[in-house]
């Protein structure tokens, strides 16, 4: 998309002090960073033009600020610059970007320039794209559950207004169909004392690195569900310039939190692919010649990280909210690499995608083990969801956990050398991948029925074998499986009406969120 | 700490900014740990580094559009902290800001250059005297006390390097925080006090004598207190990878263990999770004394998104403060959330500096910080001569969850108590996920006089014995795993069967049942006791020819796994019931193999 931008954001901006102090000729290039000599008093993290000897402005930012030098990194890079025609003008504040409502149903780049054809939104404040970090005595504890309709994350890893669930997957495999999917069901569980539901929702959407075809599969995803006037789009593709990704998702969380704090809105952010913003940044820590991390990321890669996903939650006395669902595609597949492991260790959980499952057909490919929600613990049971909600999701991941050892014991006895339990075992896990965790791309389940899913799957196995269930609980539940099952499974999208018998609640979703 | 009463010099001029570090240069009569601010907004930062002219600073606050030239002033005193009532019950930052304040000051988002007192200067104390005018005082001595909370007696101590003749003292009434109490003389003059202290917080502070930690830290967790103790003044690291359970872990620990004073530092972590201790710890109770949590806490939270300089700090002050309630003679437990992410300060602070790394980017004096730190831990006898203690509990987040690392690796080497956090066991959720074969503790045998006196005599065998079953399985899961379980000899297969209620019915514990999530310490040796005793039994119907089929599906046998949920502490009497009825259907079985 353009590489070459005339019309900088923020020309209208407030100016700053020490802005308008200019510097012709540079002392390096050093891949995406200059090196100015001869500057005084710039300070630390502001924005700069660079502009280039054909004219072209580009946006760049001070990394680093000397008595007489300054560390520039340039967004759109640094190809074509001199070292002697080269400008540079500081602007004498960090970077900020416009902010208004009526960016909503727009497209912009990764800087924030509006690249649909049309005006510039009418900035309704400007806001530094750092924010400012969340004082933890202001935030308000999430506990709104949120029905995605799919089941492997309602029923084993709810998702709760306010939380940061990343999507932990790997090329080729459906992360956008899942990420979309939330999208065009996700409701929110009504709750007695939740007035939620009455406030607008608003979806902001950064592309960091991915191809065309992912971002007009979102733009056609969002579009049919309605939503595209409740979207604002920050578009960073495979072919814009590298560096910019390092602010695209500041920009886009910079709106959000405008949107959601500001004018009460509910607001689902959506980063995709948060590897390569990590590539980019990595890019620039060796340009600057600084002592690697784990696999060449830099040292801060975690506070940096953590300085975007932490802009996600709830405040104390205001309406809206931030949801964060960023996406991430592990290199090799491996959970380890710094990129999913430090988003791990910040984000409140993470929904892990396994290649197995995938292969073998099963749509969504969730693989349950390694996935979290750390907000599920707050947000289901009585008065949220089912009562046995808990104990049922405890027990799934008891039972497939020992599925999956009877499966690598099965491989190396056979499967007739097996005990009876284990027996059990293996056909519990055939029927919790195929017909809990397995669904289609357009069914969307009631957390009841995902429930009752659950409950058919354990029936599969011997009672003594469900520790971790409550006897009155499985006295209330486990029969119910077996009806359903005896009844045939449901088709996708079936009415739930008239299946409340054994439920303590149904689920009522106060409208659809996103 | 936070210089709004200090005189502030301009000691220099900007030179270099790169995050949170930056460079002035200026006076060499500047001090290496000063508080300085820095700039126009006066953010406030610490000299870490003198060199000729060349000051080094690591700023507290985001240092984003500072700019070289602009000043630098000093402060005169060391990074410190303010001591006296109104800590408790408090959430500050890492520098001691007091956090709601902050979001009275500047709204829910953290501003900069925002100067507060820790502690609030106007409230009344009501202070009553223990000593009289006239008596001889040391550092340390108690001159009275102050009801800090219901549940905290704020003893007014001595500062520790003065030791005099009592020449004034006020008589008991209320009292600012700047009101003078009490005057001290010695042979350099009148020593006004008053019930506001400072002290700085690389610094330990002093007491007379170290104790050998010989009382348990009763946490209410079974694998904990049952298998890997901490003692009291003792030290503890939870090394795991993300999910593993080492933040949920330390809040059950701050909620239900036995201390007196709970210091919880939130380092470099989540803020929801802050928020969750808010919301939680007003509302529960302590088990002893069944006062809301909150009035024996102080909360100290630098998030992840919080400047990283301040995390550093966060957890000097933490420990800080817990020494200065163990000179008061409580029994004080600190935890760390996280170590990890401390450690990476240094590493990115020192990264900045360009200092030489040793392994994986870590400054070489990363062990050396660390022991320094745990070495604040211990039991004393304090200045005072009271006994009191700080145990530290560090969570370690290694990255890629390999234990391998030089956090966990130099961690170890300083803490006594090992409590390995096991990816598997988390991802069938297993909770704690303490690994029973990689775990330690090394107050064993320190702590037997302790559960003798606590009528367990027997706990140090019964311990050595579950272990052992837990050794055996897991040596005879690998064979299982190659042949499957039904193949093996019945005997082996009970240990199998005995191994999967210890592990189901005692390690297993959830935080989110009410019942569970605390057990007292009878209810844990009686539910030892009795899985061992079906064990013994069990062995002996097998030797007589019992299948262990039969012994398994015993009826009493299921109601074990139970015991956890369903028998309150209180209802510990019902322990023996269930023995009982174990008892007689062993029997039962027993008289028709024999
Ligand atoms: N003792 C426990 N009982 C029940 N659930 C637990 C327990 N420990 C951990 N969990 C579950 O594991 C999740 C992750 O635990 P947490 O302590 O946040 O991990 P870590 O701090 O190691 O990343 C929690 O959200 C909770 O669902
Ligand atoms: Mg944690």
């Amino acid at each position: 998309m353009n590489t070459m931008r005339t019309t900088p954001v923020g020309t209208g901006a407030p100016v700053g002090t020490g802005s308008g102090q200019e510097v012709t000729g540079l002392a390096r290039i050093n891949g995406p960073l200059v090196v100015v000599e001869g500057v005084g008093g710039v300070g630390y993290d502001d924005v700069v033009d660079v502009e280039g000897p054909d004219g072209d402005i580009r946006r760049g930012r001070v990394l680093e600020a000397g008595e007489n030098l300054a560390v520039i990194e340039v967004f759109s890079g640094t190809s074509g610059l001199s070292v002697g025609d080269t400008k540079v003008r500081f602007l004498g504040r960090p970077m900020q970007v416009p902010v208004a409502e009526e960016m909503l149903g727009r497209v912009f780049d990764g800087l924030g320039n509006p690249i649909d054809g049309q005006p510039d939104p009418l900035a309704e404040d400007w806001a530094d794209i750092n924010g400012q970090p969340v004082n933890p005595t202001a935030r308000l504890y999430p506990q709104d559950t949120i029905r995605t309709g799919i089941s492997a994350i309602d029923g084993m890893n709810t998702l709760v207004l306010g939380q940061k669930l990343p999507i932990f997957s790997g090329n080729g495999l459906p992360h956008d169909q899942i990420a979309a999917q939330i999208v065009r069901q996700s409701g929110l569980l009504t709750r007695g004392d939740s007035n939620i539901g009455a406030a607008q929702f608003a979806i902001v959407f950064a592309a960091l690195g991915v191809k065309h075809d992912v971002a007009d599969f979102f733009r056609d995803s969002f579009s049919s569900a309605g939503s595209l006037a409740r979207v604002a789009m920050f578009l960073n593709l495979a072919d814009d310039p590298a560096i910019e990704r390092v602010v695209t998702p500041k920009v886009a969380l910079t709106l959000a939190e405008f949107l959601a704090f500001g004018r009460g809105m509910h607001v689902l952010v959506v980063l995709t692919d948060m590897t390569n913003y990590c590539e980019a940044l990595r890019q620039v820590s060796s340009a600057r010649g600084e002592i690697p991390g784990r696999k060449g990321y830099p040292g801060y890669l975690y506070s940096e990280l953590a300085s975007m996903y932490e802009r996600t939650g709830r405040l104390q006395g205001r309406e809206g909210s931030i949801t964060q669902l960023p996406i991430l595609t592990m290199p090799n597949d491996d959970i380890t690499h710094p990129v999913p492991d430090l988003t791990g260790y910040i984000t409140e959980g993470q929904i892990v995608l396994s290649r197995e499952l995938f292969q073998q057909g099963i749509y969504p490919p969730v693989s349950v083990l390694p996935s979290l929600s750390r907000l599920m613990k707050d947000s289901i049971g009585e008065g949220f969801t089912r009562r046995d909600h808990p104990h049922v999701a405890s027990q799934l991941y008891a039972a497939y956990a020992a599925a999956q050892n009877a499966r690598s014991l099965a491989s190396v006895i056979g499967e007739e050398e097996l005990g009876v339990v284990d027996q059990a075992y293996l056909k519990f896990g055939t029927t919790f991948e195929r017909d809990f965790v397995g669904q289609g791309p357009r069914e969307n389940r009631s957390v009841e029925e995902t429930l009752d899913r659950a409950w058919q799957a354990l029936s599969t196995l011997p009672r003594s074998e469900l520790t971790r269930v409550r006897d009155d609980e499985i006295d209330a539940f486990l029969g119910h499986g077996f009806s359903r099952s005896e009844a045939g499974r449901s088709e996708a999208g079936r009415s739930e009406a008239g299946r409340s018998e054994a439920g303590v609640q149904k689920d009522a979703v106060s409208g659809r969120a996103w | 700490m936070i210089g709004t009463e200090v005189d502030l010099q301009r000691v220099g001029d900007l030179t270099w900014v790169n995050g949170p570090v930056v460079r002035a240069r200026g006076s060499s009569r500047i001090k290496m740990y000063e508080v300085v601010q820095v700039g126009p907004e006066h953010l406030v930062g610490e000299v870490i580094g003198l060199d000729h002219q060349m000051i080094t600073i690591q700023v507290y606050e985001e240092t984003s559009g500072l700019r070289p030239g602009t000043a630098v002033y000093g402060t005169g005193a060391l990074l410190s902290v303010e001591l006296g009532p109104g800590l408790m019950s408090s959430i500050f930052d890492g520098i001691q800001r007091p956090l709601p304040v902050m979001e009275r000051r500047s709204g829910p988002w953290i501003g900069r250059g925002i100067q507060l007192t820790p502690l609030y200067r106007k409230r009344e104390w009501h202070f009553k005297p223990s000593v009289r005018v006239g008596d001889a005082v040391v550092g340390g001595a108690v001159l009275g006390m102050v009801p800090e909370t219901p549940l905290v007696a704020h003893k007014v101590m001595v500062p520790p390097a003065l030791s005099g003749r009592l020449s004034q003292l006020a008589p008991e009434g209320n009292y600012t925080l700047e009101d003078e109490i009490a005057v001290i003389t010695d042979d350099r003059g009148d020593h006004s006090i008053t019930m506001l202290q400072r002290w700085p917080v690389r610094n330990p502070r002093p007491y007379r004598s170290r104790l050998r930690p010989t009382e348990l830290l009763v946490t209410g967790q079974r694998v904990l207190d049952t298998f890997f103790p901490l003692a009291k003044g003792g030290t503890a690291a939870i090394p795991g990878g993300f999910g593993a359970g080492k933040t949920v872990l330390q809040h059950q620990v701050a909620k239900w263990s036995d201390a007196d004073v709970i210091i919880y530092v939130g380092c470099g972590e989540r803020g929801n999770e802050m928020s969750d201790v808010l919301r939680q710890f007003p509302e529960l109770r302590d088990p002893a004394s069944g006062r809301p949590l909150m009035e024996r806490t102080i909360l100290i939270a630098n998030t992840s998104n919080m400047p990283v300089a301040a995390r550093e700090a966060s957890i000097y002050t933490g420990v800080t403060l817990a020494e200065y309630y163990r000179d008061m003679g409580y029994d004080v437990a600190m935890m760390a959330d996280s170590t990890s992410r401390w450690a990476e300060a240094l590493r990115e602070i020192s990264g900045r500096l360009e200092e030489m790394p040793a392994e994986e980017g870590f400054p070489a004096y990363l062990p050396a910080r660390l022991a320094e730190f745990y070495e604040r831990a211990g039991r004393v006898t304090t200045l005072g001569g009271d006994r009191g203690s700080v145990s530290l509990i560090g969570a370690v987040s290694p990255p890629g969850g390999d234990f391998s690392e030089p956090v966990t690796q130099h961690t170890r080497r300083f803490v006594r108590c090992f409590w390995a956090l096991d990816k598997d066991l988390a991802s069938e959720r297993h909770f704690p996920a303490v690994n029973w074969l990689r775990s330690y503790s090394q107050y064993v045998d320190d702590l037997s006089p302790w559960w003798t006196d606590s009528n367990a005599p027997e706990w140090h065998e019964l311990r050595e014995r579950a272990l052992e079953i837990l050794q055996r399985e897991d040596h005879l899961r690998q064979i299982v795993q190659l042949i499957g379980a039904d193949a093996l000899p019945d005997d082996q297969r009970l240990v199998l069967e005995t191994a999967r209620l210890l592990r189901e019915g005692v390690l297993q514990q959830s935080a989110l049942d009410d019942v569970d999530a605390y057990t007292t310490i009878d209810k844990q040796v009686g539910m030892l006791r009795l899985v061992l005793a079906f064990h013994d039994h069990g062995s002996r119907l097998i030797s007589k020819g019992c299948p262990v089929t039969l012994v398994r599906d015993l009826p009493a046998v299921e109601r074990i796994v139970r015991i956890k949920q369903m028998v309150p502490n209180e209802a510990v009497s019902q322990l023996a019931m269930i023995g009982q009825a174990l008892t007689a259907q062993m029997t039962e079985l027993e008289r028709r193999y024999s």
